[in-house]
């Protein structure tokens, strides 16, 4: 029977084979087991930092922080709940927590926010009886407040991240906040800051035990950093007001270095409503909206003609061409004629020099000087006049994005040659047959930002700084490429020609196009614009500056379907200009008509 | 006496002994660290659970030696005695004894409690070895199967009894021990091909198991008698094949309902067959019928064992186990955190009193079942390696001295000290790292509990005393 012996070891090694090779794959393989034992005996208490400030030009406190509270939940920690009796403390819908508790039960050793932004009422009440709910407390964070109810585009709204960016970056966790448009989204890494934390030991009932390894793997809190924008919060405001029940934009920019003073997209809402437990709501009815309050026309709109406004720089580049001089003189005959070809005219003396042409506004004198340009003899065809013509053209930014410290800038359209290869076939395509873009009309196109770019540049005579939003930031070396200057392709010295132009436009009186908005004390330059589109009545366009020697603000205004750019888009940059430069109105009357004018509802 | 004493050190296997002490202190190790509290003042707190265990640890020596001292005649004189003893304790308990955690099993004296079941074991070892050691008994002959499964079952019943039938099954393991004494190996196989369809008809429910075991035994008696060299005649075939088809057409035919009937008539046609065959001397036969029958009857019996003799919290333990009901705050969990527990532990373990799962009350029953949640935990894969090791050398080393035994009483206590270790290791530490299901059963040496170690101790040394003894025991 001794071999009886040996099957019988044989047995017991067997089975010790197979627990140490059960042993070697749960201890030594398998990772999962660590992490759950983490999970497990862990909790990571995080603690938020606060997000930082940001302030206007003038130091005042334009987004700021509110103390929230959030009722959180380790499920694994649940005992005996009373959901009847939490619910009376919280005011909130049973459904809704019993779906939200299912998804917190996902993972039961990690704390999830199952009531948000509990009121400090609540919170009191809450306080007082929340020991007889194990597995629940409350975590406070902060929310944030936009004390002046404006800039909803430019300064963005803070919300909870969503899958996408807790996969593209990891660090976000669910329940983490995040900038998702404007400011709070582009400064999103500095107002922040980091989030930190205390790891704690618990038992298996969830009561701490002690730090974990005395605090050995806590993070420290870096709090978020305040940021001063280069905004005028009350021009902002001021700018809403007078787009209010209108459908278009307004950015102003200090020529002197880019910084945008104000940005208006029109309709808009109060950035305030995208805070709190009506977010979810709110939001939907803003995707909804037809007049799509989300779109951020300053900086999006790119499928805006120039317009008219357009025609100061085709002054521009005929005069670095030498094609025209400021005495240059072409006939109007209500219009231009040419080929079967009418582009209409108003009324005017004719014949006009280059001055006069822009404050005129003459249709038939840039389809004149614009084919004079491409049909140049010192190009050797009209491909190559075109080519310089938009080698110019760009060099205003025009064409693509300016890079402005905002999401979601679009680029605007300059067309290339090849673009009409395609359409007229290769060389098949004269000057006439592209003429529409000497009066800022068919395929050219760009934003209400690089519009007023435009109208900074003809304000510092040939360069611009790339506009921005952000001034300072605590602590952090500044952005180099918003101090850097951008110089035109074109002569400084050409600029007092179209400037005199602009200036005219305004203070030339009567007859002049914008004449009506001029102020008192203030040398404004202009041009208007009236943009024929597809989508129904002309855009009303003003682009200005002033004051002419020492510009401090230039602006663009946009209007949609408003007809022509003096009646509506000049009074609301000449309000602008007054409110920025003199903080007073004095022209109250014009005030009062467009803050009355509703081009939404009365149609 | 001195004289002797000092001839038993020199004959004493002391490969065992350092095993033994290495275990205990080890295992009191571990306690220490499972129910370590900073806030406790000494190591030998009487209040905390490691310092009563240094107690019984202190005591299990003492009763060591003197287990050494005594004449190793007592045991086998006194087998009997304290096997009725031991049955009439646990008469005693199941009658007297209060309910704890669903068993009456506890005996209180003062502040310490006692387990009689864990002595049973002990008693039922000698009276296995004592009465299967006598002359002309054997384990193959009817009359010796008889006495020794009567000797075995009662304790086994009683302790079932009692709630406990995690302990009761420890019995079981005995099988290993009749093996080793000649039983045949295919009744060991029939053993293991019981449990089989006992766990299969609880996974897959008892009709189909059934059904599958008739049409196995069908295929089997197919193959064998067309067989040349036992070519059964035409009449005989078709006959068998009728028994076992007619009751399967039956049950197709008919609705599952109807089920009573086919056993019916399986039974039916059986019983002539079964005449039959045995005049015409067709063993194979007999045995094909027998595996049919009694698989049926297997499978048929689950739903009565499971809903009469197991308790609704082992019910759910073997549905756990076999994943057929989900219950992760109960015996899951346990299971679930001991796993965790052994599974963070790595090459080397976190280390002595820096184990985060035990220490802070993952894993229940930590100091007692889940004691190897700590060793896995703290010393790592390294550490469990080695305490399965140290296990495996120790009942290896006692079968190997058994078998160096001039008596059958010797030999057959040290594999009933093996098998019954080899139970206990193998069922507690495959239960934490989810390889068996969840059986109440302290792991030797290890587990909190003076019961426990106590009846390990005795168990042990018993055999260890007959073993230095081996030259002047001759029966």
């Amino acid at each position: 029977m001794e071999h009886r012996r040996s099957i019988l070891t044989f047995i017991v090694i067997a089975l010790a084979i197979v627990y140490v090779g059960r042993l070697f794959y749960i201890q030594v393989m398998d990772d999962t087991y660590k992490l759950d034992a983490q999970n497990n005996s862990r909790r990571f208490e995080v603690h938020h930092p606060a997000r930082g400030l940001v302030y206007d030009r003038n130091g005042k406190l334009i987004v700021t922080n509110e103390v929230a509270y959030d009722l959180m939940v380790v499920t694994g920690q649940i005992k005996n709940l009373d959901t009847i009796a939490l619910l009376s403390l919280i005011n909130v819908n049973k459904d809704v927590f019993m779906s939200e508790l299912k998804k917190a039960k996902q993972n039961r050793y990690k704390p999830y926010p199952i009531v948000k932004q509990i009121s400090a009422e609540n919170y009191v009440r809450l306080q007082e009886q929340l020991y007889n709910f194990p597995g629940f407390y409350v975590q406070t964070r902060t929310v944030r407040k936009y004390p002046y109810h404006c800039g909803a585009l430019v300064l963005g709204y803070i919300s909870e991240v969503d899958k996408n960016e807790i996969e593209a970056n990891n660090y976000y966790e669910q329940g983490d906040y995040i900038g998702k448009i404007g400011i709070e989204k582009s400064y999103e890494s500095y107002l922040r800051g980091v989030k930190g934390g205390k790891y704690y030991q618990v038992d298996v009932k969830g009561r701490v035990k002690g730090s974990l390894e005395n605090g050995k793997y806590d993070k420290n809190v870096v709090l978020g950093k305040n940021i001063t924008t280069t905004l005028d919060i009350e021009l902002q405001q001021y700018g809403e007001r007078l787009m209010q029940n209108k459908k278009g934009s307004i950015v102003a920019i200090d020529p002197k270095t880019g910084g945008i003073l104000a940005i208006v997209s029109a309709p808009t809402f109060d950035p305030n409503i995208m805070v709190g437990r009506l977010v979810g709501e709110n939001y939907k009815r803003l995707v909804n909206d037809p007049l799509k309050p989300l779109y951020n026309r300053p900086i999006q709109g790119d499928r805006y003609p120039p317009g008219s406004t357009f025609k100061t720089l085709n002054a521009l580049v005929g005069l670095q061409e030498g094609i025209v001089n400021r005495h240059t003189m072409y006939g109007c005959q209500a219009g231009y004629n040419s080929g079967g070809l009418h582009v209409g005219c108003h009324n005017h003396v004719s014949p006009i020099d280059l001055v006069e042409s822009i404050k005129m506004s003459c249709n038939a004198y840039y389809c004149n000087e614009f084919r004079a340009i491409l049909d140049a003899n010192k190009f050797p065809s009209v491909r190559e006049g075109f080519l310089k013509w938009r080698s110019h053209i760009l060099s205003f930014g025009l064409g693509d994005r300016l890079g402005v410290d905002l999401p979601s800038e679009r680029p605007g359209i300059v067309p290339k040659a090849e673009f009409y290869d395609r359409v007229y076939g290769k060389n098949r395509w004269k000057s006439l047959t592209i003429v529409s873009l000497s009066i800022g009309q068919g395929e050219i196109s760009m934003t209400p930002l690089q519009m007023a770019n435009i109208a900074a540049t003809i304000a510092n005579k040939g360069y611009y700084y790339t506009p921005h939003v952000v001034q300072e930031i605590d602590d952090t070396v500044f952005d180099k490429s918003f101090i850097q200057k951008h110089q035109t392709s074109i002569d400084p010295k050409f600029f007092d020609i179209v400037q005199e132009g602009m200036y005219q436009v305004v203070q030339g009186g009567p007859g002049a196009t914008a004449w009506f908005v001029a102020l008192k004390d203030i040398a404004m330059c202009g041009k208007t614009g009236t943009a024929q589109n597809p989508h129904g009545a002309d855009h009303s366009i003003f682009m200005a500056f002033a004051p002419r020697e020492d510009p401090k603000i230039a602006i663009s205004v946009y209007v949609e379907n408003a007809g022509f750019g003096a009646t509506w888009a000049a009074p609301i940059a000449s309000l602008m200009i007054e409110k920025y430069l003199k903080d007073t109105i004095t022209a109250t009357w014009r005030e009062k008509q467009i803050l009355e004018k509703d081009f939404i509802h009365s149609r | 006496m001195a004289q002797q004493f000092g001839n038993i050190l020199q004959k004493i296997d002391w490969h065992i002994i350092l095993i033994y002490v290495f275990l205990v202190f080890a295992g009191w190790i571990n306690i220490y660290s499972a129910v370590f509290d900073e806030t406790a003042a000494s190591i030998v707190d009487i209040d905390q659970k490691y310092g009563k265990q240094l107690i019984w640890i202190i005591a299990a020596f003492i009763l060591a030696v003197s287990i050494l001292i005594i004449d190793s005649g007592v045991y086998y004189a006194f087998a009997d005695i304290f096997y009725v003893l031991v049955l009439l304790a646990l008469i005693g308990v199941y009658l007297f004894a209060p309910e704890i955690k669903g068993a009456r099993s506890w005996i209180e004296i003062g502040p310490f409690r006692f387990q009689p079941s864990e002595f049973a074991k002990l008693a039922t070892c000698l009276m296995v070895a004592k009465n299967l050691g006598q002359h002309g008994v054997s384990i193959v002959k009817r009359s010796g199967i008889f006495r020794i499964g009567i000797i075995v079952l009662i304790p086994a019943l009683l302790i079932v009894m009692q709630g406990d039938a995690g302990s009761a099954l420890v019995f079981a393991s005995l099988f290993l021990v009749f093996y080793r004494e000649g039983m045949p190996f295919f009744i060991i196989l029939f053993g293991v091909g019981a449990v089989l369809i006992f766990s299969l008809s609880i996974i897959w429910g008892a009709e189909i198991i059934s059904i599958l075991s008739i049409i196995g035994c069908l295929i089997a008696f197919v193959i064998y008698g067309t067989q040349k060299k036992h070519k059964l005649p035409l009449t005989t075939l078709l006959l068998v094949l009728a028994a076992f088809l007619l009751p399967l057409v039956c049950y197709i035919i008919m609705e599952e309902k109807y089920i009573s009937l086919l056993f019916a008539g399986f039974i039916l046609t059986i019983i002539p067959l079964a005449v039959y065959t045995y005049k015409k001397k067709v063993a194979m036969l007999m045995v094909l019928f027998g595996i049919a029958f009694g698989s049926v009857a297997i499978s048929q019996s689950v739903d009565y064992v499971f809903s009469h003799i197991l308790e609704a919290h082992q019910q759910k333990r073997i549905n756990v186990f076999f994943g057929l009901e989900s219950d992760p705050r109960g015996s899951e969990f346990n299971v679930i955190q001991s796993k965790i527990a052994i599974g963070s532990g790595d090459w080397f373990g976190k280390g002595f009193l820096d184990g985060t799962q035990t220490k802070n009350d993952f894993v229940p029953e930590q100091s007692t079942d889940f004691i190897f949640c700590t060793i896995g935990e703290e010393w790592g894969f390294v550490g469990s390696v080695i305490v399965i090791a140290l296990f495996v050398y120790l009942i290896c080393r006692i079968m190997r001295d058994a078998e160096r035994q001039r008596t059958k009483f010797s030999r057959i206590y040290g594999y009933c000290v093996a098998s019954v270790l080899f139970f206990h290791i193998a069922v507690n530490i495959g239960m934490t790292i989810g390889l068996m299901p969840v059986i109440g059963i302290p792991l030797p040496f290890f587990s909190y509990g003076g019961s426990s170690l106590w009846g390990f101790t005795i168990l042990l040394f018993i055999f260890v005393k007959l073993d230095a003894n081996r030259e002047q025991l001759i029966q």
